[in-house]
């Protein structure tokens, strides 16, 4: 289901320069141009743009003192490694994945990839809802859990499975139709040169396949830093304790500090735009890649 | 190191791909496996290699049973069919792999191994290259470094899935015979896959003429040209002639033409057909008493020092096709309409299968 | 197929793997939902699931849901289509601009949202005088669920329009078609598959979205409540079931498609690959 891909970007230098028959008159351009560009300004650059004014309307000073908060910095804290363990579980996740499902046929595949694909269907708060049932005090470990002190759900642990949910199938999606498309005549060109099956995966698969993963790792990322929806269900909202910045930002709004909530909110707009940029570099190197890989081809 | 192959089939769901192959490639040949695509030729070198593990039958190397091997033990060099070269790694670590994913004991340094690649990519003309990828290189290179890289790990066999398949003609003309000196230089049991008969005829010490899964006839490129043992081969290999045909007691007919037919002698009738190569044609403009039938001649390709004629049948409406020298060609002084006389000779006949 | 016919190793490890960590991440907890469910009666779930409020949740949702993905639908095919026939300054820039709803998340696109169409904001001050309500209301739904949806049909249509060939245009354009003829005769039946795919995908995620929607809807039940938000209220309400069961509508309509959505790719796959 996720429509972003690296790959479909390989061939990203449009032909811009057409015949006169194939193309319209100038005046027709410019206003579907000017369409386009006015429905991206009013439903993106505004908002974005409200996001920064809104954070710096009481002044810079107040802006730092949101950042500096106790609650924010803690909030920060946590959304970082409620991102650093979902990351590294859902790489891989996804490589093992795509590992099984590009390199081999077996019953059953399409099936599989559709699993996969689930929790970009299903609803955040519903994926919150489904841990709740198992972890929750009247959950099916809820008991076990509290007899034994421990707890997931308005805990950390709940906010770390619930990111691990909704980033579970971005890597996974990303590799699948890259490791497909290259098939696998090079690992077993590698296995018959005598390498093992880790040698083949460190040494030929994930250098071939390391613009696909990086790609998936700043989707995934984006997303277990930025998930709200989902969180919000098992969080709890305990101040300082179970607060991402996303929380965070709602709690601030809800009690109308809204310079404080658009500061928090600006530093997550960062990070998008962040996002964004790599996005950008890596497609624009994945598409270099290509371009090298398919000239090659045509000179052969 | 000869390759002994018994009884090997394979199927894949309900298709036979292979069935019930048997040969012996004798050490320091080189074999070449021919058949149209689909016949089962590369997914029979992929069981040699072990990279198919056949459904019935054995492989033994040099008479040891390799059959439940692990590929990465066998010791063959592959050359596969697009190549395979690592693209992020240069030329030099792509022929390098094999010996750097060696165990810690049995690793050669790095010293040797530089030397070791470097006389490698020397053998393949391409040691100038050894700082390039592959993305950067012609076809015709890319394959010379993928052999390198085969023959970098010292492999008992050499197989190559075919090995010229994605080259331009005059490439692939050059490589061909680079590859036939280098197989005698080297002496390494090699066999390979190609679809292209001539490329077969030119470069192999024998060929394997493969159809439907099966062995269709294995000889000297000179035995499976001359002395087709089936219709596909005669058919498969070079142009030829069909003629429909019946065998009454050992004697087959081409219109009025009889021909002794000793292999069908025990035949009392039977459907045949009769195969007659385009030089065995042979064209009169008087019948001068042989045996022959009477054709007109309905196009003439002169090009280069052969003249093929298309010939109309005068009895039926079947067109056959002759080659003769120039030199015969301006002595005959044919023209498009000209009456013949055709009388074929080495004629090859085969009884229909019964229905 | 008797023997293994694939060579590579780690076959077992990582198909095992994958299956172990589907189900314990994924397929285990969404089962919980479903055997929750069990403790109500069919009748009782029937009335949870129908009662009038959660019914008018549902209205809401697929309602502003399926107007964002036609808004998407239309200005998203437009704006594939400007950035890769079209050169102008900015192009690429705006381009990667396009993923922002991917990249920014929701809460924060909510309460930028609603900053710019409440009251005071820069639109809603412009729209407000002039009796057009966005922010409190279903229409501001309507515009959070545009926002998160737009990436989807822009991406879905692009790389498609990308591959289009030149030449089929130009064969229509010798054979007499005007431009606007060849538009809606060889070009868009070309793009429909991907159009489709695209609005799927932006209609899904719109009923599923939680935070970008809370902050600009108003929440006010009957009116402006979305079914996310009833799962939520019911929780807090600590009424697990009642959650449960309209969380299982959702999840049976999110299941479904994704079927449908997965039907349309395997179409718009076939498409392309006969176009090739």
């Amino acid at each position: 289901m996720s429509t972003i891909s690296v790959t479909q970007h390989s061939r990203y230098q449009a032909k811009v320069a057409r015949s006169r028959a194939t193309s319209e008159p100038a005046w027709i351009r410019w206003v579907l141009i000017a369409i386009a560009l006015a429905f991206l300004t009013l439903f993106l650059f505004i908002p974005l743009a409200a996001v920064f004014t809104e954070a710096l309307r009481k002044g810079f000073d107040t802006y730092i003192n949101a950042l500096v908060d106790p609650d924010a910095l803690s909030a920060i804290q946590l959304t970082l490694i409620a991102a650093a363990i979902a990351l590294p579980l859902n790489l891989v996740f996804g490589v093992a994945a795509a590992w099984a499902i590009a390199k081999f046929d077996f019953k059953g595949k399409s099936i599989l990839i559709t699993l996969i694909d689930l929790p970009f269907a299903v609803s955040p708060v519903v994926a919150g809802l489904i841990y709740v049932l198992i972890f929750g005090l009247q959950g099916w470990f809820g008991e076990w859990l509290l007899d034994h002190d421990m707890k997931v759900i308005f805990a950390i642990p709940g906010i770390v499975l619930a990111t691990v949910f909704v980033t579970f199938p971005f890597i996974a999606r990303e590799l699948i139709p890259l490791m497909q498309a290259q098939g696998k005549d090079e690992e077993e060109a590698a296995l018959v040169l005598g390498a093992s099956g880790w040698q083949i995966l460190w040494r030929v698969t994930l250098p071939n396949i390391k613009w696909g993963l990086l790609y998936g790792m700043i989707l995934t990322n984006a997303r277990a830093m930025g998930e709200f929806g989902a969180v919000s269900v098992v969080s709890g909202h305990i101040r300082g304790m179970t607060n991402t910045m996303p929380l965070l930002v709602e709690i601030l709004y809800n009690e109308y500090q809204y310079a404080a909530a658009f500061a928090v909110a600006s530093l997550l707009a960062l990070l998008a735009l962040v996002t964004l940029a790599l996005k950008t570099f890596v497609e624009w190197q994945a598409a270099k890649n290509a371009e090298e890989t398919e000239l090659a081809v045509m000179q052969s | 190191m000869s390759i002994e192959i018994n009884h090997i089939s394979k199927s894949f769901g309900k298709f036979n791909a292979l069935q019930d192959i048997n040969f012996t490639v004798p050490s320091g040949e080189l074999v070449a496996l021919l058949g149209p695509s689909g016949c089962g030729k590369t997914t029979l070198l992929r069981i040699i290699a072990g990279l198919e593990s056949p459904g019935e039958g054995r492989i033994a190397f040099h008479g040891d049973d390799t059959t439940d091997l692990d590929v990465r033990k066998r010791q063959v060099g592959f050359v596969f069919q697009h190549y395979a070269l690592f693209r992020h790694m240069t030329v030099f670590e792509n022929v390098a792999f094999g010996l750097r994913v060696r165990p810690k004991t049995t690793r050669p340094n790095e010293a040797e191994i530089r030397r070791r690649v470097h006389e490698l990519l020397n053998l393949v003309q391409l040691d100038w290259l050894a700082d390039r990828y592959p993305p950067q290189l012609s076809g015709g290179q890319r394959q010379r470094i993928a052999l390198a890289r085969a023959l970098a790990v010292e492999p008992k066999v050499l197989l190559l899935d075919e090995p010229f398949g994605a080259l331009d003609a005059k490439v692939r003309k050059d490589l061909r015979r680079w590859l036939r000196r280098l197989h005698d230089e080297l002496h390494i049991t090699s066999v390979f896959v190609t679809h292209d008969q001539e490329e077969a005829l030119e470069v192999a010490d024998t060929i394997v003429v493969m159809n439907h899964g099966k062995v269709e006839q294995i000889g000297s490129p000179q035995q499976v040209y001359d002395q087709p043992a089936s219709p596909f081969v005669y058919q498969f290999l070079g142009n030829v002639n069909q003629f429909e045909s019946r065998v009454t007691k050992g004697r087959a007919k081409i219109e009025d033409i009889h021909i002794d037919s000793t292999e069908h002698h025990a035949v009392e009738d039977a459907d045949a057909l009769a195969y007659v190569r385009p030089h065995d044609i042979e064209v009169f403009t008087e019948p001068n008493g042989h045996a022959s039938f009477p054709a007109t001649v309905s196009y003439i390709h002169s090009l280069g020092p052969l003249v093929r004629l298309e010939l109309q049948r005068n009895a039926e409406n079947t067109i056959i096709e002759a080659e003769l020298t120039r030199e015969r060609f301006l002595q005959l002084q044919l023209k498009e309409g000209s009456q013949v006389h055709v009388r074929p000779r080495h004629v090859r006949v085969f009884l229909k299968p019964s229905a | 197929m008797s023997k293994k016919t694939n060579v590579l190793p780690g076959f077992n490890l990582s198909l095992g793997y994958t299956l172990l960590y589907l189900s314990l991440i994924v397929l285990i907890p969404l089962s919980a939902a479903f055997i929750k469910t069990t403790e109500l009666s069919l009748s009782e779930f029937w009335n949870i699931v129908t009662a009038p409020r959660v019914v008018a949740s549902y209205k809401l949702t697929f309602g502003a849901s399926l107007i964002g993905a036609s808004i998407n639908a239309v200005f998203g095919l437009l704006t594939a289509w400007v950035l890769v026939r079209y050169d102008f300054f900015g192009k690429k820039l705006i381009d990667a601009f396009v993923d922002l709803p991917f990249a920014l998340p929701t809460a924060v696109a909510g309460i930028a949202l609603t900053a710019v169409y409440a009251k005071n904001g820069w639109i809603g001050s412009i729209l407000e005088p002039n009796g057009i309500h966005v922010a409190f209301t279903p229409l501001g739904v309507v515009i959070a669920l545009t926002f998160i949806g737009l990436p989807f049909v822009v991406r879905t249509v692009q790389p498609v329009l990308e591959d289009l060939e030149s030449e089929t245009e130009e064969a229509a354009a010798s054979l007499g078609a005007n431009r606007w003829q060849t538009f809606y005769k060889v070009i868009f039946p070309a793009l429909l598959p991907a159009l489709m795919t695209g609005f799927a995908l932006a209609f899904a995620r719109a009923v599923g979205e939680y935070g970008s929607v809370i902050f600009i809807a108003g929440n006010m039940p009957m009116v402006s409540e979305i079914t996310p938000l009833i799962i939520i209220t019911k929780l807090e309400q600590y009424d697990y079931t009642g959650a449960t069961a309209v969380a299982v509508v959702m999840l049976v309509i999110s299941f479904l498609l994704l079927l449908m959505i997965n039907g349309l790719q395997w179409w718009a796959n076939r498409r392309n690959a006969e176009a090739i």
